[in-house]
């Protein structure tokens, strides 16, 4: 692929469309921007086919850049560039962008092109954003995205939108100003914005404190962690179905990728010295904000706060500081942008018959629209984390990844998962179970093609990442090894590393070697060593 | 020297002063009839005194005894303020023809070429006299201005408030300088600053700096000495306030970053704290009383009273870095103010008189869809979001501080810019999300029509390519003064 700009022709595409969709009817809006998301998800596959992976292929790939100008003594520069993970994400963000724009065909009825628009702009600065190799045009990329969805909240939300649009832009803004000066330090000091460099760049341990707060500011508004969740909820629950799909299934992952791309790499012992924080939300998250979802009423806003306890498990697994752990983690990620995208549009498909979120106004939707019921069987299982399911491979690896590390994290992580596997559960009970009662449920028809279709394509990646989860981690291998060896000098000791008991001295038994006793001394040492950290 | 080259180095205001005399006769005896020609000719005037710029003017050195300073930090500081005087010219027409009787006359256009002979010496002034006359033409000129629909109570009120309150700030600038010369012993900057780094008689000299500084904050109209701004803003006619946002903010941050670093260099500490609190205190203040407002004017005056605090952030910087960073900002805050403005002009009910309120903005996005998007660009660039130019001027300012080892001041500030987010979004927030009220009558006039589209486009993404020029330009500016 030498020299054929990929990266940039997919940011044109949409960007270009989005123009176009402000000047043209609702209806050829709609296709036009089915139009560009499909030619986008077709480069998306032409990017995966064409990453090279295993030894010797480049960490970065489709690399570009041109100058562009100065910034105070650095330079700003359209770099792009992607590795294993920003080439996963990106993927998912081409393959939801379509399903997006078909769940919204016949959903939004008014000021479909600004709508439309809208979408495609947040495409573009989503693949910015994981595309970027320059820190200003990355900062550009992921606070741009604000203006977009804060339109698609505030324009097409639902009643409370306006509260929401706001909640979500100020949260998010305020993160990201924090982080906006740590950059502007490490550019000064550093004297590039190269995102490459950086990453191999070792700042002060002292300096990596400030700078590791600042970044956490933004990440952590953006993954969302507990305390700072709760746009999240509004979000979700104002925006339409497709905006949920595409805030749960791309930009919950900004967080994450920011973690994986500048905290972990570019402070490392910062990131080491703050485990015990990341770990203590984390648990806090994961069980709070399951047993919050646990009685929700609203399905939409159970779905956002099982995102929120997903999100824990990924920020769990990225800070093990192991391969498991940050494998997990983007399988977690990716898996959660697909089943929870998938959830999302399972609510959008009933709300848009009944015109309500209540669980309770539903029930018994397995006996009068029985595929509906299969599939959102199938997401609520992968929610749950099944084996066979994308999220089982990605919650397994992050727990194995975190028990290496604490093996009281890890507890906690999993009895999460069981209060998941409780409040969906019980979820699927009250929508799809019991009698078909109410005259109106009982009208509601199967799904149509579309959303047959949009859900169909949904459930096969689900079946695909669980079933085959090689296709996705080959290509991140090679960076998760890079990842790890640069966190090793700052890995935290594990407590349950297998250890070396203390046997009482053979000697009795075996007389005929009196120098046995001595000759075990040297070997007990390492082993009362690594017992060290068990005494908790 | 000789006197001619002298002059050449002046000759920008020169052009600009014999322009307005001339012209000022011409309105006498042409009366209102001649307005358009004398508007006309008023903008080839700016036009001349901007292609001036490019000779001796810009060339650096001093002219007539270290009084006047031509150098790029001054050229590029005039470009801007007769770029947006020329704007202030061309808007004005079709506003007065729809106010209560009070057409626009041709001294209009002739007050402004004054106003700006006197920002022309107010940004080149190297010597405290100077200063004190540049700063007294522009206001004295300013006053007339602000009071320019003599028929109306609104405007008079504001016209006479800012002139009470003006010649208040006068007073304080002018004791100032009279402790400042006095202890000091010369109105030169240069021999200022001498008399700063050696230490004698430090107490007078502060007491002169601070009070020079106040009378130079209530120019900028930063916190605490803001309060005629609100209030002139909303009375003043609409083209005259968008002046007034414009040309005499960026002739005043200017100024006072010329005596800052040029006259009070070496007092750098003492003057930091003062001007960082007043940065701090304009961000927090602009941001938090605008959010209330039910007036567009008054919304866009407190906003100008955040954005002086952001370029203060500059400033308080100090260095190289620090001074061209306070250009790049006003530069591209001036554009972001004139377009915001021009769509304030074009808010007009059924029989074509102004309307001012935020609320007749609402569902703007259906009735005027094109007016909506420019705006929408204007609140987002000016909340400082990315990919808008706004962005990378404040991004200018907080690097400076940054480098300067302001940390905790640079992240409150940025931190404080959410809070200007807030009433900013509002703003779209009315235009995108509310129920349409009534669609504003009228048509866009092509001029202003095309102003609006040039400052769209240039704050938008496409404007990017020029941020590579502002950046040389700012920085030959900046190292003029050092």
């Amino acid at each position: 692929m030498s020299g054929f700009p990929i990266l940039t022709v997919m940011l044109a595409v949409p960007a270009f469309a989005a123009v176009a969709c402000l000047f043209v009817n609702a209806q050829s809006a709609r296709w036009l921007a089915l139009a560009a998301t499909f030619v986008d998800l077709a480069l998306g596959i032409l990017l995966w086919a064409n990453f090279q992976t295993g030894d010797g292929a480049a960490q970065w790939q489709f690399v570009e850049h041109v100058r562009l100008f100065g910034i105070g003594g650095a330079e700003f520069a359209w770099a792009l560039g992607i590795d294993g993970f920003a080439l996963l994400l990106i993927v998912l963000s081409v393959f939801l962008m379509p399903i997006c724009i078909g769940a919204s065909w016949r959903s939004i009825e008014k000021r479909v092109p600004e709508y439309m628009a809208a979408f495609l702009a947040t495409e573009v600065l989503m693949i910015g954003t994981f595309a970027a190799q320059d820190l200003m045009l990355f900062y550009v990329f992921f606070e741009g995205g604000l203006i977009p969805m804060f339109l698609i909240i505030g324009i097409w939300g639902g009643a409370n939108r306006i509260y929401a649009s706001y909640k979500f832009f100020l949260y998010t803004l305020l993160g990201s100003l924090l982080m906006l000066i740590a950059i502007l330090y490490m550019i000064l000091t550093t004297g590039t914005t190269s995102i490459p460099a950086l990453m191999a760049h070792d700042f002060p341990p002292h300096v990596q404190t400030w700078l590791w707060l600042a970044f956490f500011a933004s990440f952590a508004v953006k993954m969302p962690m507990w305390p700072v969740h709760t746009w999240l909820p509004d979000a979700h629950v104002q925006a339409p179905t497709a905006g949920s799909v595409i805030l749960a299934g791309v930009l919950l992952k900004l967080g994450g990728y920011g973690f994986l791309r500048f905290s972990l790499p570019m402070f490392p012992e910062a990131s080491a010295q703050f485990i015990w924080l990341v770990f203590a939300l984390s648990a806090v998250a994961v069980i709070y904000t399951s047993l919050v979802a646990l009685v929700q009423s609203d399905m939409k806003k159970l779905i956002a706060y099982s995102s929120v306890a997903h999100m824990a498990i990924v920020t769990f697994g990225l800070f093990a500081f192991n391969a498991q752990g940050v494998e997990g983690a983007m399988m977690v990620m990716l898996g959660h942008g697909v089943v929870s995208g998938a959830l999302f549009l399972c609510v959008g498909v009933i709300y848009d018959r009944l015109h309500t979120r209540e669980i309770d106004r539903y029930g018994g939707l397995a006996i009068n629209m029985p595929r509906y019921a299969v599939l959102f069987l199938l997401f609520t299982m992968a929610s749950v984390g099944l084996p066979g399911t994308s999220n089982f491979i990605g919650e397994f690896l992050s727990l194995a990844g975190l028990y290496q590390v604490s093996t009281l994290y890890a507890l906690l992580g999993t009895t999460g998962i069981i209060l998941g596997a409780a409040y969906m559960l019980y979820l699927y009970r009250r929508v799809a179970f019991g009698d078909l009662t109410k005259d109106d449920v009982k009208a509601m028809p199967d799904l149509d093609l579309r959303e047959f279709v949009m859900l169909g394509a949904l459930a096969a990646v689900t079946l695909w990442m669980g079933v085959y989860p090689e296709s996705f981690m080959k290509p991140m291998r090679g960076d998760v090894q890079k990842l790890v060896a640069r966190l090793e000098r700052a890995a935290p000791a594990g407590d349950s590393a297998p250890t070396v008991g203390k046997p009482a001295p053979a000697a009795a038994e075996h007389g005929e070697h009196a120098a046995a006793p001595a000759a075990h001394a040297p070997k007990g040492a390492p082993a009362e060593a690594s017992a060290h950290g068990e005494a908790h | 020297m000789n006197y001619s080259l002298q002059l050449m180095m002046a000759l920008p205001e020169l052009v600009l002063a014999i322009g307005a005399v001339l012209l000022l006769l011409v309105a006498a005896w042409g009366g209102a009839q001649s307005t358009k020609l004398v508007s006309w000719t008023a903008i080839a005037v700016l036009v001349g005194a901007g292609i001036a710029l490019a000779g001796p003017a810009s060339a650096g050195g001093e002219a007539f005894g270290g009084l006047y300073r031509p150098d790029m930090f001054a050229a590029f500081a005039k470009a801007l303020i007769f770029l947006a005087a020329g704007v202030s010219i061309l808007i004005a027409p079709r506003f007065f023809q729809q106010t209560s009787g009070d057409d626009l006359r041709p001294e209009y256009p002739v007050l402004i070429l004054l106003s700006a002979v006197g920002m022309g010496m107010m940004v080149s002034a190297g010597d405290l006299m100077s200063l004190y006359v540049g700063l007294e033409l522009q206001s004295l000129s300013a006053y007339i201005l602000a009071s320019f629909m003599r028929r109306d109570t609104r405007s008079a009120e504001a016209g006479l408030k800012y002139f009470v309150l003006g010649a208040l700030a006068s007073g304080i600038l002018l004791y100032g300088i009279s402790l400042v010369y006095g202890f000091s012993g010369t109105t030169l900057f240069s021999g200022i600053a001498d008399a700063y780094a050696s230490g004698d008689q430090k107490i007078g000299l502060l007491f002169g700096l601070v009070f020079v500084f106040s009378g130079l904050a209530f120019k900028m109209s930063a916190v605490p000495f803001h309060m005629w701004t609100p209030d002139v803003y909303e009375g003043a006619p609409t083209p005259v306030t968008a002046f007034f946002a414009s040309a005499p903010k960026v002739a005043a941050i200017a100024l006072a970053t010329r005596v800052a670093i040029d006259a009070m260099g070496p007092a750098i500490a003492d003057w930091r704290q003062i001007v960082i609190f007043a940065s701090l205190a304009s961000i927090l203040f602009g941001s938090i009383a605008a959010i209330r407002q039910e007036n567009i004017k008054r919304l866009l005056a407190y906003s100008s009273i955040a954005n002086v605090g952001f370029a203060l952030v500059g400033l308080a910087a100090g260095g190289e870095a620090g001074v061209s960073s306070v250009l790049y900002y006003v530069a591209i805050y001036v554009v972001m103010t004139l377009g915001s403005f021009l769509v304030v002009l074009q808010m007009r009910d059924h029989e074509g008189r102004p309307v001012e309120t935020i609320s007749s903005l609402a569902g703007m996005s259906r009735t005027r869809p094109g007016l909506a998007v420019a705006l929408a660009i204007f609140m987002f660039s000016l909340a400082g979001i990315p990919p808008l130019l706004g962005f990378f001027s404040k991004l200018q300012v907080f690097l400076a501080a940054v480098h300067a080892g302001l940390y905790v001041f640079a992240a409150v500030a940025a931190a404080a810019s959410t809070i200007g987010a807030y009433y900013y979004l509002r703003i779209v927030k009315v235009m995108y999300f509310d129920e349409p009220a009534p669609a504003f009558g009228g048509r866009t006039d092509p001029v202003e029509g095309a102003l609006l589209a040039v400052a769209a486009v240039v704050i938008s993404p496409l404007g990017w390519p020029l941020l590579g020029y502002l950046e040389v330009w700012t920085g030959a500016a900046a190292k003029a003064l050092f």
